[in-house]
């Protein structure tokens, strides 16, 4: 079904803006990084905001994400605030996790994200466990976890396609095919065919163009609409590419530039904006004025983030935070 | 001897051992061409090819036990764990199979195998990324338990366990990769279960293995100003411990105060307060056996806090003076 075709304008925009966020998000993160000016490490986005947009622009605001360690566009998609995230990133109290949790791990539970594993497939079976609770408390939501390709072959992503199947629970399988897992190219380290694998746990599962916003727009609401009728499982393969290295230390010498140049054509950006201009949705002109207002977004959370990154936990503020409770006491 | 660091003389040991047995394969995620997460292997690949340089998909529960497995054969897998935290995917594998083959067939079979893993917080990685699980093992009779703190031991040390016949966990922390220091030029080899007097000294025994050993010596150094003589011993190998050098030195001096990253509490440092109540080294003691280890919360992603939760030489230097202060009343 098109369910892109019955949103209205002002959804189609939103989307676009989304997608823009994240671009201009990741490109900042980049070049701070690169200047030193964050520590730690981390693992960016770029060319996969078709994903960030519509994965969470295609849910409820009370269905629950997952996102994966490369994370920060999907905490935008579900409505997070980039001047929390960005003053996560730089450690300060401000920050959605108070400086605790860091790039891999922005939880924002206001906004039905429940944060990123840093174990590659680690929160597979935890959505799992979280859509049988729903089921539970008789709430008509999914839980919606993203996984890489080379998530989808730790045992824990094939022991939870199976048990989500037997326990039958609303949960969305999102896999970001992205054809690496580091330096492991999917099509050497993956055996057969994701979407088939999936498919063989007689799941429903669908392979997408993952660049393209609103086929991947499509594919999460029809999954969506089946995950919550059918309290069934759903399993999306979302082919996308991850336009830098794996993360800031990459040198990328496992794939040529030429590959990369390829990809970057399809831009998954560029390719909304076309459709946007072609049905006169938007002009080039506010085209033009989106792009502006996302940036100069970006560079206001990167002054907030900056002017209070001074205020941190003390360690005994943080301590209180090891066990449930311990922040009253 | 040749100046080295602490990667390329675990790397070199990694090399000599694929060169002087052919039963010996390198096992991992990203290993090959890529070099390995932190550049340990560089060049591994280039040399043994994929003959002897197995690449893995994510799947750390799997390709462990496949390592026993190999080793059950004849094989000497050394198997790398991308991080330390995710050897907690590896504990079926290790505890529960490698540490047991030889005893439950008593003595039919072995497991000739080696995990070697960078462990340890100060990169900013945060929770999941920075662990020092090493108390996770050392309640398992099987396992042998490996974290040397200088080049020439983690080369020394690696090389024996290589040839171990039991399967043996080799923590390397993240930290000292890049600290260097004399390896010698010729073959040799560290045996496992033997400590080290790092520093001589007369008036405390400082106990302590893997980064926290420079700590301590450091601290030593700043002690030997105010005319404190500390004695360092780097333990090398927790399990076999080398209780006769821990008895002995605190027989000497009269005082111990033992220093580790991990929590304090459940961690090694509680197991050598026992081998000293229990040995004759307690009727020497001028002062109670003192522990100074990890803050007890998981690894904050802040760097200030990252920086506190763990032993600095301000803290064993401030330990250390307490304890001299309590036996002079
Ligand atoms: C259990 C575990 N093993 C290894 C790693 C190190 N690591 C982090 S991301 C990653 C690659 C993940 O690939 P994929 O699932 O395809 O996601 P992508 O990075 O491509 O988005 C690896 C190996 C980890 N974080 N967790
Ligand atoms: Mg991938």
């Amino acid at each position: 079904m098109n369910y892109f075709e019955k949103t209205n304008d002002e959804k189609k925009i939103r989307l676009y803006e989304i997608m823009l966020t994240s671009r201009y998000f990741e490109e900042k993160v980049n070049e701070m990084f690169m200047k030193g000016l964050i520590h730690g490490t981390t693992h960016l986005g770029l060319g996969q905001e078709a994903g960030h947009a519509a994965l969470s622009g295609a849910l409820c605001k009370e269905d629950w994400i997952l996102p994966t360690h490369r994370g920060h566009g999907h905490f935008i998609g579900k409505g997070g605030s980039v001047y929390s995230m960005m003053a996560e990133l730089l450690a300060g109290s401000y920050g959605i996790d108070k400086g605790l949790g860091g790039s891999m791990h922005m939880t924002d539970v206001k906004n039905f994200n429940m944060g990123s594993s840093g174990v590659v497939a680690g929160a597979v079976p935890i959505a799992v466990g979280m859509a049988f609770a729903m089921k539970k408390q008789s709430k008509d939501n999914v839980v919606a976890v993203c996984l890489g390709d080379g998530a989808f072959n730790q045992g824990m992503t094939q022991e939870s396609l199976n048990l989500a199947r037997v326990w039958e629970v609303p949960v969305v399988f999102f896999c970001e095919n992205n054809l690496y897992g580091m330096s492991a190219p999917a099509s050497k380290f993956v055996a057969g065919d994701i979407t088939k694998r999936a498919g063989s746990y007689d799941i429903r599962a669908v392979k997408i163009d993952g660049n393209d916003v609103i086929e991947v727009y499509n594919a999460v609401s029809e999954a969506r609409e089946y995950a919550v009728s059918e309290k069934m499982p759903y399993f999306i393969e979302s082919k996308t590419y991850r336009w830098l290295g794996h993360s800031k230390s990459d040198l990328r010498k496992y794939r040529t530039r030429e590959e990369e140049e390829y990809y970057k054509n399809l831009c998954p950006v560029k390719r909304y904006e076309e459709y946007l201009l072609n049905s006169g949705i938007l002009t080039e002109k506010e085209i033009q004025v989106y792009h502006e207002k996302a940036q100069q977004e970006i560079l206001d959370a990167v002054s907030f983030a900056e002017k209070t990154r001074g205020n941190i936990l003390t360690l005994e503020e943080a301590k209180k935070y090891v066990y449930s409770g311990g922040e009253d006491r | 001897m040749k100046i080295m660091t602490y990667a390329e003389a675990v790397r070199e040991a990694i090399r000599e051992e694929l060169l002087s047995d052919e039963s010996v394969y390198f096992i991992g995620e990203d290993i090959g061409l890529y070099g390995g997460c932190f550049g340990l292997s560089r060049g591994l690949w280039e040399e043994f090819g994929e003959e002897r340089i197995i690449e893995t998909p994510i799947t750390e529960g799997a390709f462990t036990s496949a390592a026993v497995g190999m080793a059950l054969m004849g094989l000497r897998p050394i198997v790398e764990i991308m991080f330390g935290d995710f050897v907690s995917l590896t504990v079926d594998a290790m505890v529960d199979h490698a540490a047991k083959y030889h005893f439950m067939s008593a003595g039919q079979v072995k497991v000739p195998m080696v995990l070697r893993t960078p462990f340890g917080s100060g990169t900013g990685a945060a929770a999941q990324h920075s662990q020092s699980l090493e108390a996770m093992y050392l309640n398992t009779p099987g396992l042998k338990v490996i974290m040397p703190s200088s080049p020439r031991d983690a080369k020394g040390l690696l090389r024996s366990a290589v040839r171990d016949d039991s399967p043996v966990l080799f923590f390397e922390n993240k930290l000292l990769y890049r600290t260097s220091g004399e390896v010698p030029e010729e073959e040799y080899f560290i045996p496992i279960g033997k400590g080290d007097i790092k520093r001589e000294g007369s008036d405390i025994t400082l106990i302590s293995y893997s980064r926290m050993v420079n700590v301590c010596l450091e601290a030593a150094e700043e002690l030997e100003k105010e005319g404190l003589s500390c004695e360092v011993l780097d333990l090398r190998t927790l399990r076999p411990l080398d209780t006769e050098l821990i008895i002995n030195s605190v027989k000497k001096t009269g005082r111990a105060l033992i220093v580790y990253e991990a929590p304090m509490f459940g961690g090694f440092g509680g197991e050598i307060v026992s081998v000293i109540n229990d040995s004759e080294a307690f009727y020497y003691l001028d002062s109670p056996v003192k522990r100074l280890g990890g803050e007890e919360m998981p690894v904050p992603y802040n760097p200030n806090l990252e920086k506190e939760i763990v032993p600095t030489v301000g803290k064993v230097c401030g330990e250390v003076r307490k304890m001299m202060g309590e036996s002079y009343e």
